[in-house]
């Protein structure tokens, strides 16, 4: 009797959390599986089961070379930004003595504003009569406007790098303060000048803040759609795209989301072979 | 000490009016040392007397404000913690969390790089010395403390540095783990003759492994001493009070007379001590107060004769550890009760609080104070 009663407690109090996490997040999921697997016949829904979707997301030479720019994309992206990112988080954990809290405050003030203002901004400052090739032809170093730097892939990875920098700043900065202080003086005390300390002993236990940021940018950035529609031209573009115009003008939403699952078992692939690698690289740098 | 370095003290570490300070706060305020080739070196005091301060300039971590440190006959001024041939054994113990012990054994030696076959050898030797042999391949983080203990000792020895430097090292173990590793690492530094230097606030564990100790108060060296002349002949009160038990009683000097010193002692009486007592420097005229440790007094048993220094007290509390009883006596002539401590010897009864009795003890083993 009590342990029903509990068992149903248990069960009300649980309720809540467990409604929205299958509302918001496993109903939309499974929305999507399911589209994947029926076929667009005009206005209607054609609901028997076939896999011919994945065979034209898969076989498609377009799809495919979507999917391959976007993961290249964002494996540039990702790349940039937590190399970027970790000088920054590296300062504010070793250098800065006082008000942390101050610098990652401002670390995070961009964000005040919408997305989509900032990649605006972007096109504003890399446009053809944008603030940098102005600064430039005021300067002398130019003669004409450079034009390599908006529409293209190279505006894709700035805009995306900027606004992702938090992201990576953040959970880096968290693995640095981690590291007891120690350790650093241990290994200065056994021989190690700054750069090999650096390599033995500060990468190594930074790894897991390292691998977080790469993730938290790279699985994010695959699927991002409005920074290259603004800023990518047509060399720019991505697979999220293309399935914006297949659920969309398109009108083939299995398609669509036939093209959306793919993607998200390659990132999800790709994440857990980044997140294999880093956990070797870490046992292996300190040797 | 062995005898040899006593007739040869080689100094490995000279200090000389070192200082340091944290902006207005003065850490150090001018310490001037020597400490001998091979010997175990103990800075003993307080938190925030400046030991820790001191080791850590020894070290290279940090720079004295003024004053020079020389370390086997080079100044070390600018030279930075790796260029030193210092090796710290850390109070955190600083093991790298991210390698295996034998890789933190060997990592100081890895820049050496030395063949695969010899750096096995020497990793394992390490860990041998350290009782830990066979235990390389394990990761750092399955170690308990006292392991991780031996494994920080075991990294410093096998970089075979001229001084192992050794913050509090013992103070996270339990008290029976840090008796054993007291005389383990005594041991163990007898053996390779490496000069170690130990920081610690434990004055027991000062005693028990240092061949000379230097105690701090303030951010200066207060007394300098082997453990025996500490503890025996302290040269203030507060030294005397802070390195075991001491009562103090008041003194009045009355005169010399050859090698004595005649004392009016509270208490005690009238009584005529060694002159030999007398710190270097401080004349008989200064006494003002005296110290006797608790086992220098004792309670005479009923029947007894008497040695003819003997006094009436009486029994105000007594403590009961096992091997022995402190008891809290009153002097007649002092207020505050003094503490002897008596042996529990065979069919000696613990004499309860409230009995009367005698206290006897020797003037040879008066201290003297100004």
């Amino acid at each position: 009797m009590d342990v029903q009663n509990e068992g149903r407690k248990g069960l009300l109090l649980v309720s809540p959390t467990f409604l929205y996490a299958i509302l918001l997040l496993a109903a939309p999921l499974i929305l999507v599986v399911m589209f994947s697997f029926w076929t667009q016949d005009y206005l209607d829904l054609d609901t028997t089961p076939t896999l011919a979707n994945y065979k034209e997301a898969w076989s498609e030479p377009l799809y495919r070379e979507l999917m391959l720019r976007s993961l290249r994309i964002s494996v540039l992206v990702t790349t940039v930004t937590v190399l970027s990112a970790f000088p920054v988080a590296y300062y504010v954990s070793f250098r800065v003595k006082e008000r942390k809290a101050l610098w990652l405050f401002l670390i995070t003030a961009p964000f005040w504003t919408s997305y989509l203002l900032r990649v605006f901004l972007w096109k504003v400052i890399l446009g053809y009569n944008g603030v940098f090739n102005s600064a430039l032809l005021w300067t002398g170093i130019i003669e004409e406007p450079l034009q390599f730097i908006l529409y293209n892939v190279n505006a894709v990875v700035i805009t995306l790098a900027h606004a992702w920098a938090p992201f990576a700043i953040l959970p880096i900065f968290v693995a640095l303060e981690k590291i007891d202080r120690s350790l650093l003086e241990a290994a200065e005390d056994l021989g190690d000048g700054p750069v090999r300390r650096f390599f033995r002993v500060t990468l190594p236990l930074a790894i897991p803040g390292v691998m977080a940021a790469t993730l938290i940018v790279l699985i994010p950035t695959v699927g991002d759609f409005i920074t290259p529609r603004l800023v990518g031209g047509t060399e720019g573009l991505m697979i999220s795209n293309m399935i914006q115009v297949q659920f969309g003008k398109a009108n083939n939403a299995p398609l669509g989301a036939a093209l959306a699952v793919s993607s998200m078992f390659i990132v999800g692939g790709l994440s857990l072979l980044i997140f294999l690698a880093s956990r070797r690289v870490g046992r292996v740098a300190g040797e | 000490m062995t005898a040899a370095k006593a007739e040869n003290p080689k100094p490995i570490i000279t200090l000389d009016n070192v200082t340091r300070s944290f902006g207005s706060v003065q850490a150090l305020r001018g310490v001037t040392a020597e400490i001998r080739e091979g010997e175990f070196f103990s800075l003993l005091g307080p938190s925030g007397c400046g030991k820790t301060t001191l080791l850590r300039m020894i070290a290279g971590f940090d720079e004295p404000t003024s004053g020079a440190i020389t370390l086997d006959g080079k100044p070390m001024a600018g030279i930075a913690a790796n260029h030193r041939p210092t090796n710290m054994v850390f109070q955190s113990y600083a093991i790298f969390p991210h390698l295996s012990v034998a890789d933190n054994v060997g990592y100081g030696l890895k820049k050496k790089r030395l063949p695969k076959a010899e750096y096995d050898r020497e990793v394992e030797e390490a860990l041998k010395m350290v009782s830990l042999g066979g235990y390389g391949p394990r990761a750092a983080h399955t170690l308990s403390g006292g392991q991780r203990q031996r494994v920080a000792l075991a990294r410093a020895l096998i970089m075979r540095p001229k001084v192992i430097l050794l913050d509090e090292p013992l103070s996270a173990l339990d008290k029976k783990l840090r008796e054993q590793m007291q005389i383990e690492l005594r041991r163990l530094q007898r053996s390779v003759g490496i000069t170690f230097i130990l920081v610690t606030h434990d004055q027991e564990e000062a005693l028990i492994m240092s061949d000379r100790i230097a105690v701090m108060f303030d951010g200066q060296i207060a007394q300098l001493d082997s453990p025996e002349a500490l503890y025996r002949k302290p040269n203030t009160q507060r030294v005397a009070s802070f390195i075991g038990v001491m009562n103090f009683l008041e003194a009045r000097p009355i005169g010399e007379k050859g090698d004595k010193i005649s004392l009016d002692i509270q208490a005690l009486g009238l009584l005529d001590i060694p002159a030999s007592a007398l710190p270097e420097g401080m004349a008989a005229s200064e006494i003002s107060r005296v110290g006797v440790r608790p086992e220098m007094m004792s309670i005479v048993l009923e029947g007894a004769k008497s040695t003819g220094h003997d006094i009436e007290a009486e029994i105000a509390e007594a403590e009961y550890y096992g091997d022995m009883t402190y008891y809290l006596v009153k002097l007649s002539g002092k207020d505050e009760p003094v503490t002897i401590s008596m042996r529990n010897t065979a069919g000696r009864a613990v004499l309860e609080a409230g009995s009367k009795t005698r206290v006897s003890f020797s003037p040879e083993s008066i201290v003297v104070f100004q």
